[in-house]
């Protein structure tokens, strides 16, 4: 992960998209800028203005009940679904309308909820769909992977459905790291799976954020381990941002704990 | 006994183009969910189109090779501008635009070539070989080699497609994850449109090779085929294409026997009848590991 | 709509949008009836007074044209039977079947096999419910398989049974007559009805004017009992087996059975229009029932609106009408031989079916309809606002 991905000169010649400073409690600029998001299936409307920063080399949690728009608003973000308003930035570069399949070449990576494993395909084809669209990758970069997650190497020539649900979140993170994003977009990781493998992921998940400078926006409805893990928390109720602040500021304000997160 | 071995050999031959055939299906079915049943009547177009060509003068190879581009572009732009819409809709939708086109193409094929039969010359003999004196086998003739040995190098052909290029791991990535692939920057859309015109060709293949088997060619030639073709392809479950080459092997030997021990105009109910208890007893196809797949 | 060009987007986000899915007219046609305080309330009496109509209409229809258009509303009629039948089976109950030429091809070679016998045949009527019966067995034993089998899957089976069919005929070629069929004897006409239409326009009641009338009676009674069967009870109980096949099995529906009648109901109507085919063309060979004869019915209950049974019969005058249109353009226009440039017709067919599932799903019947409720509704949408 030496160096990001993608156009890195847009990223320069265009600072002033960045648009108006945002109201999140980042000091730092903003690697992917969320401004006035809306979106709708059909009539009923899912995100309502939702406005929100993910900084570099750090971990930004979006919190919320079941339906409170968490999915759809990475959704929205990677181009899965088209907004009826707002616009996605990333470094500095108005992505709204990119096409679903340019999101990875522009650095950001994907991971959708329900572990999206291609299941058909062994767990060493899944790895290397995620590095199709950078041309030849040399295997030096697969076994990083997998040593990283040695549970799956041994399992690399099986099929995907044969795995557990925590190498299954083992191999979609891996695939995702395998693009060298700039920003990795994680939507509920932790579901279904054992509190020790959720603190394994997300422990990894930290380190790599530490070590490498990777920023995440991880959408969880779990929000205690959520927030032990994140810098920053966003909450979001029915659509629309509720609060936004430290993470340990919002894990430590009971009210807030007890209204929105359920613990 | 002999009839037997004869009727055999001839399952195996005509099998193998059911086989590919059923492959064509596969290959559409798993990367957009909807079964071409236009896909008799496009290989009989490009079938046509290989014999005006050969009309004019060239051999059955640039015939055959035109034939094989016809189908490419033809599936192509079928896919773009027609399936393009149903994909992911409703799939009784889907099912009658492809319905329309099989109408459309063969209404197409009548009207440019006529609606009689006509003949059409297979590429090598159809007279089978004396294997000793007094026993000639029918169904063993260069014809029928050539026959078997096009399906077979098609399928080799496939298989390293699928299994040894990037742009074959892209397409069945894009077959059984279109989202996730979409995510991982594939572009999914020129995969569909490339896995229904790897189809097409197959299929124009397949025409070209039973035009050649039976010697005569009509707009309605491939009506039964494509019907052969689903049989097979539901055999093998519709979603692999091993099953299919496997699900046309077994037709192909099944039909022969029909049409050997009681006669060819049962061809067609037999076929569904296998299909019915197929689809009755193991709807997930013959060799389905995975759970059983809803009919 | 637009969201079905992106089918990896929102989760059912179009797919429950009524205008995009192929039985809008089906769900309309129940919203349509009714409001109008001129009709009778009860819907038999309705339907027995549109029937009433109807038959003067035809009769009118009859008279008032030559031989030849006569014959032309023969073949609309036995068309439009058996597309109200696969009408009622695809747009209400969402079973789709290409196989009911096949079906057809039941209730013809009986009543061909009926009316070919030494002596004196039995009555038409009872030649044509005997026709109708093994139609509706068959149909039943194709229904049973069809009832576990959707979309693609019973497309695929239906279509091989349609592929099937014709190849019996020349199996059993010692008693169905194999490639050339059987030539059928048309009945007389009897004299009441030769005097009558004789005192009435002037014209020989005999021959095709006997026929026509026959398929037209055929054609409005079977009409008149499939479009009391779809207002009924069993009509809505096979819009919820096709709607919301869970809710339907929670409430005790069997969905199985249910299919079952369907499929046996839509034969029995194939077989009655297979019974007067035999008549009007005088002719049941294996080349009349080729698959593109199924394709050609499921054309017209598509274009027309699927679950309409006014669209399936529009959809029918299309089927007769435009092969003519397109032979007598291949012929003066393009100097072409007829057999080749009717085939025009099916190129016409298959592109707008196309066309009608890309740009108006419901049909002719269902698009209108729908477009009525809007401008209904927003009328009353306007009125509500203003008052």
């Amino acid at each position: 992960m030496a160096e990001p991905h993608g156009s890195t000169a847009s990223g320069h010649g265009l600072p002033a998209a960045s648009g108006p400073a945002g109201s999140g409690t980042g000091t730092a600029t903003a690697l992917l800028d969320v401004q006035g998001l809306s979106a709708s299936y059909g009539p009923v409307r899912a995100l309502d203005g939702v406005s929100l920063r993910a900084e570099s080399g750090r971990i930004t949690a979006v919190l919320g009940a079941n339906g409170a728009g968490k999915t759809t608003l990475l959704r929205t973000i990677s181009g899965l679904v088209r907004p009826t308003a707002g616009h996605v930035v990333l470094d500095g570069e108005d992505i709204t309308r990119a096409p679903v399949e340019a999101m990875v070449h522009k650095g950001m990576a994907h991971v959708p909820e329900g572990r999206g494993v291609i299941a058909e395909l062994t767990v060493d084809e899944n790895l290397r769909v995620g590095s199709l669209f950078r041309g030849k990758v040399g295997r030096e970069e697969f076994d990083r992977v997998y040593d990283l997650f040695p549970r799956i190497a041994e399992r690399r020539d099986n099929p995907a459905h044969t795995l557990s649900g925590g190498e299954r979140q083992m191999l979609v993170v891996g695939r995702a790291l395998l693009a060298r994003p700039r920003i990795l977009l994680l939507d509920e990781p932790s579901l279904g799976l054992a509190p020790r493998i959720v603190a394994q992921i997300f422990g990894l998940v930290r380190q790599l954020v530490d070590s490498e400078g990777l920023s995440v926006l991880l959408v969880e409805q779990n929000a205690r381990s959520a927030l032990s893990v994140a810098d920053t928390g966003v909450v979001l109720n029915l659509g629309r941002v509720v609060v936004t602040d430290d993470a340990r500021t919002l894990a430590a304000d009971e009210d807030l704990r007890h209204a929105y997160l359920g613990f | 006994m002999e009839e037997f071995l004869s009727l055999t050999l001839g399952g195996v031959v005509n099998g193998s183009v059911y086989a590919a055939f059923a492959l064509a299906l596969v290959l559409i079915w798993r990367s957009t969910r909807i079964v071409n049943f236009a896909q008799g009547s496009m290989a009989a177009a490009t079938t046509f189109i290989a014999v005006a060509v050969i009309d004019s003068g060239q051999s059955y190879w640039v015939g055959l090779i035109v034939a094989l581009l016809a189908g490419l572009v033809m599936g192509a732009l079928i896919e773009r501008v027609i399936i393009r819409p149903v994909e992911g809709g409703p799939e009784l939708n889907a099912v009658i635009v492809t319905l329309g086109l099989f109408i459309a193409i063969q209404g197409a094929v009548a009207l440019f070539a006529g609606v009689n039969q006509r003949a059409f010359v297979p590429p090598f003999s159809n007279i089978g070989y004396e294997v000793r004196e007094g026993f000639t086998l029918l169904s063993l003739s260069p014809n029928t080699i050539w026959t078997v040995a096009a399906v077979v190098v098609t399928m080799l052909l496939l298989i390293a497609l699928f299994r040894f290029t990037r742009l074959g791991l892209a397409m069945r990535a894009s077959a059984f994850g279109q989202e996730v692939a979409r995510l991982l920057g594939v572009r999914v859309g020129r995969m569909l449109t490339l896995g229904w015109a790897l189809a097409a060709a197959v299929g124009a293949l397949a025409g070209l090779l039973i035009a050649g088997d039976v010697s005569f060619i009509s707009p309605t030639f491939m009506d039964q085929l494509i019907v052969f073709g689903f049989v097979a392809a539901v055999l093998g479950g519709l979603d692999s294409p091993i099953g299919a080459v496997v699900g046309g092997l077994l037709l192909g030997l099944a039909l022969n026997y029909v049409r050997g021990y009681l006669d060819d105009s049962l061809l067609g109910m037999a076929s569904l009848v296998i299909l019915v208890i197929v689809l009755l007893v193991r709807p997930g196809g013959l060799f389905s590991t995975t759970p059983a797949r809803r009919a | 709509m637009s969201d079905l060009q992106t089918p990896a987007g929102a989760p059912g986000a179009a797919s429950d949008d009524a205008p995009s899915t192929a039985t809008a007219a089906a769900n309309a046609s129940s919203a349509g009836a009714g409001g109008r305080s001129f009709l009778p309330k009860s819907t038999l009496l309705r339907h027995l007074l549109v029937l009433a109509l109807c038959a003067v209409l035809a009769v009118l229809l009859l008279e008032g044209t030559e031989r030849s258009t006569n014959d032309q509303i023969s073949r609309i009629a036995f068309y439009a039977i058996a597309a109200g039948g696969l009408t009622l089976l695809t747009g209400l109950n969402g079973q789709i079947s290409l196989g009911h030429g096949a079906l057809m091809a039941v209730g013809a070679y009986t009543t061909a096999l009926m009316l070919d016998v030494d002596g004196d045949p039995l009555p038409l009527a009872v030649i044509f419910l005997v026709a109708v019966a093994v139609t509706a067995v068959v149909g039943a034993i194709v229904g049973v398989a069809a009832a576990r089998l959707h979309g693609p899957y019973l497309a695929g089976a239906t279509l091989a049974l349609a592929v099937g069919v014709p190849g019996l005929t020349l199996y059993f070629s010692d008693t169905l007559g194999g490639e050339q069929g059987i030539n059928v004897r048309a009945p007389r006409a009897p004299d009441w009805f030769v005097e009558g239409i004789e005192a009435l326009s002037g014209e020989r009641g005999q021959g095709t004017k006997w026929l026509a009338y026959i398929a037209v009676a055929c054609l409005l009674i079977s009409y008149f009992l499939l479009a009391n069967l779809m207002r009924s009870r069993i009509g809505r109980t096979w819009r919820a087996v096709r709607d919301q096949e869970v809710a339907a099995e929670l409430a005790g529906i069997s969905l199985g059975s249910w299919r079952v009648l369907a499929f046996v109901v839509s034969a029995a109507a194939a077989g009655l229009a297979g019974g007067v085919l035999a008549i009007v063309v005088r002719l049941t060979a294996p080349g009349s029932f080729l698959p593109v004869l199924s394709l050609s019915l499921l054309t017209a209950i598509v274009i027309g609106g699927l679950g309409s049974l006014f669209g399936a019969l529009l959809g029918s005058v299309l089927l007769v009408l435009l092969p003519e249109w397109a032979r007598d353009f291949g012929l003066e226009v393009l100097d072409m031989e007829s057999a080749q440039a009717s085939q025009a017709a099916f190129v016409i067919y298959g592109l707008l079916l196309v066309a009608t599932m890309l740009f108006a799903p419901a049909g002719l019947v269902g698009t209108v309809r729908l477009a009525l409720l809007r401008r209904r509704a927003a009328r009353a949408m306007s009125r509500a606002g203003g008052g």
